[in-house]
């Protein structure tokens, strides 16, 4: 056995002679850490299309196909040169005169909402659709320009002020609803896909192997995502006011302390997804899964009070409804956070919940 | 010179006898389900020194290693390392250690340099994230992505990472599996650098040429358990065989009278594997010129003969019967 014992005897290595590592902001565990996350997802395309690009051509399109159309003028047609004009004095109505079998050609393939024709005795007979709305408001107008030209006047006098103003259209309602869409998304998202893929990759594994302290693990993918957040959400909000003119009533820290609650609770989920999975697909599936019903019910597109009183309770305690209510009550009707508070305690909630059984099921390996 | 088959009462009384230990390993024992992955293990690694644990795949090595690095909880047994242990030193310890895991990829997206600082940062003390690319000589690829480096430049990235704390003690668990053999000696290098370094290794490999180049002692393993300990030389010289000769003969290898071929001088052993003959033979210029007569005699034709000096892989053989890469 003595021979085995041929080994240099290299005594231990001098501590002294280490040398101690920068104290420099930079070289901070978690600014690393962070600094990982932001990098992994900006040299993402994928990552920054679906979050950046995606809700601003959703904004965008949509935006376009609701938009509330100016009072549009109704095509009529007549055939003699007096209605013609007595039919003229109204502007919303555009007369044409044309012979007769000309004019019944015209309603008839639907060029024209309404065909005004001289009857017996001075009498004036509109033919039109009834079941066309269009139909029916050109009769109202037709009728009322053919009665004032015939010397009626109004027993009251009245004076119109016209309602267009930003706060009430299609796209005032869908912006804060794509803003909680965003923010669940990007939490789940942003969360799951790098936790489980780093966990794939047994990277997970090779940290934990190293002094890191776990909980900067964590953290790292809360304050990336804090920051992701101002960028997100700035950017959203901007493109609202500058394009459409979407309001922001309320006030802009309650606001934001909303964006960090909702976004905070819709982290803990994603969290609580990517716990134990060990697989890309397994990930995003269960992402799905959990993410599409809200996308649904939960009022991005169209109002959740459609869906049945039976399922209102369990509509309302769905994060992505809370979070987008609130977003609505503050944009579009100036809520303060007392307002808000049902659906603040219910985005608590969700937090109080997912973020302790995420940190308990969760696998580092 | 002794032979260094151990049982495991000799290993344990040596292990506790020995000075200047980096490393214990008492009575480990590890069970996943109904498969035995560590089944008593004892171990001891040398401050400084280059300790390989050797086997084949399925072996325990990687099991026994994560248990050492703290990464895997053992169900029983006791692990000393730099005379702490993970249960009350983990934050010390974790300090102190470098570790390159099998297959681990890094993030594809993060440069080496960025890579390195992250894993720098975990540490009180080591180098700059420069000099460790220096010592790996990834200079050219510092702002590369991860992503774009071959599979060498990737391992000596992991090699990288486990020095970025300037650690007492490295575990490279295959540094070298998968890779080409120009990458392999280029990986040979630098853990020899380390070795001048004064680090304490410890590597698991299933390369016998690996281990005989880089380990100052090996532990082969087989199911759990150290079948051999010792230096590459000796556990050679424990087999009392210099030479083996290999040879296959053809459609006519039933027909051979191995009995015959025993009877042979200076032939201490012969088996068939898979229609080849290995012989392990004392010396050589007296063996084949008699195997050459007897296959003559047996009116066998020769189709292959390849001689070569024993190895450790022809201890595994010679301990186990099977060849270190069958399973």
């Amino acid at each position: 056995m003595s021979d085995v014992t041929a080994i240099p005897d290299i005594r231990p290595r001098e501590a002294a002679a280490k040398s101690p590592r920068g104290t420099a902001l930079a070289d901070h565990p978690l600014v690393q850490l962070t600094l990982t996350r932001f990098r992994e997802f900006l040299r993402e395309p994928e990552a920054l299309f679906w979050v950046f690009i995606f809700p601003i051509l959703l904004a965008g399109g949509l935006g376009l196909a609701f938009r509330n159309r100016p009072a549009e003028v109704l095509k009529i047609a007549t055939v003699t040169p007096e209605l013609a004009q007595s039919l003229r004095q109204d502007k919303l109505l555009d007369v044409e005169q044309l012979s007769v079998p000309a004019a019944e050609e015209a309603l008839r393939t639907g060029k024209v909402a309404l065909l005004a024709v001289p009857g017996a005795a001075g009498t004036v007979v509109y033919r039109y659709d009834d079941t066309n709305p269009e139909g029916r408001t050109a009769r109202m107008l037709a009728d009322r320009a053919v009665q004032h030209a015939a010397g009626r006047v109004d027993p009251v006098a009245s004076s119109d002020r016209l309602m267009r103003e930003p706060g009430s259209r299609y796209i005032d309602f869908l912006i804060p609803g794509l803003l909680g869409m965003n923010l669940m998304g990007s939490a789940i998202w942003s969360m799951g896909f790098a936790i489980v893929d780093a966990r794939r990759r047994k990277l997970m594994k090779r940290l934990v192997a190293t002094p890191m302290p776990r909980a900067y693990y964590l953290l790292s993918f809360l304050f990336s995502r804090l920051l992701m957040l101002v960028i997100e959400v700035s950017f959203l909000l901007s493109f609202g006011a500058l394009v459409f003119k979407v309001p922001v009533r309320g006030s802009l820290l309650d606001l934001a302390l909303l964006c960090v609650l909702g976004s905070l609770s819709f982290g803990s989920l994603g969290l609580l997804i990517a716990s134990r999975v060990k697989t890309i697909e397994a990930a995003s599936g269960l992402m799905n899964l959990v993410m599409m019903p809200m996308w649904i019910v939960s009022g991005v597109f169209f109002s959740a009070q459609r869906f049945p009183d039976m399922l209102q309770p369990v509509i309302k305690a769905l994060p992505l409804t809370a979070a987008i209510d609130a977003l609505r009550a503050n944009m579009l009707q100036g809520a303060g956070l007392a307002q808000v508070s049902p659906e603040l305690m219910v985005l608590a909630g969700w937090l109080v919940v997912c973020f302790p059984v995420a940190l308990k099921l969760f696998r580092w390996r | 010179m002794s032979g260094f088959v151990f049982d495991r009462l000799h290993l344990g009384r040596d292990t506790r006898e020995m000075p200047g230990a980096a490393l214990r390993v008492h009575n480990l024992r590890k069970t996943y389900k109904d498969v035995v992955a560590v089944d008593g293990l004892e171990l001891e690694v040398r401050l400084g020194e280059c300790f390989g644990l050797l086997g084949p795949n399925g072996a325990g090595k990687t099991t026994t290693i994560e248990i050492c690095e703290g990464l895997t909880v053992p169900d029983s047994g006791d692990v000393e390392l730099l005379g702490m242990r993970w249960s009350t030193h983990a934050a010390e310890l974790r300090q102190r250690l470098g570790i390159q895991l099998q297959e681990t990829q890094l993030a594809d997206k993060l440069t080496v340099m960025e890579t390195l600082r992250l894993f720098g940062s975990f540490f009180h003390h080591g180098p700059s994230a420069s000099e460790v690319i220096a010592q790996v000589q990834l200079e050219e690829k510092a702002k590369s992505r991860v992503g774009g480096l071959s599979g060498g430049q990737k391992q000596r990235l992991a090699l990288a990472c486990a020095l970025v704390g300037d650690p007492d003690f490295l575990f490279l668990d295959e540094p070298t599996t998968g890779l080409d053999p120009q990458a392999r000696r280029q990986l040979w290098e630098l853990i020899e650098q380390f070795k001048l370094q004064g680090r304490t290794i410890l590597l698991t490999t299933h390369y016998m040429d690996e281990a005989e180049r880089l380990c100052d002692r090996v532990a082969i393993m087989d199911h759990g358990k150290v079948i051999a300990l010792g230096t590459p030389r000796e556990l050679i010289a424990s087999i009392g065989v210099e030479h083996m000769v290999e040879f296959s003969a053809g459609g006519a290898a039933k027909a051979l009278e191995i009995p015959a071929l025993r009877r042979i001088d200076g032939v201490r052993d012969v088996r068939t594997d898979n229609g080849s003959v290995l012989m392990q033979v004392g010396e050589l210029h007296r063996a084949v010129p008699a195997l050459l007569d007897e296959l003559d005699r047996q009116g066998v034709p020769l189709t292959e003969l390849r001689t070569h000096s024993a190895t450790l892989e022809d201890v595994f053989v010679t301990l186990t019967g099977r060849h270190l890469r069958d399973e």
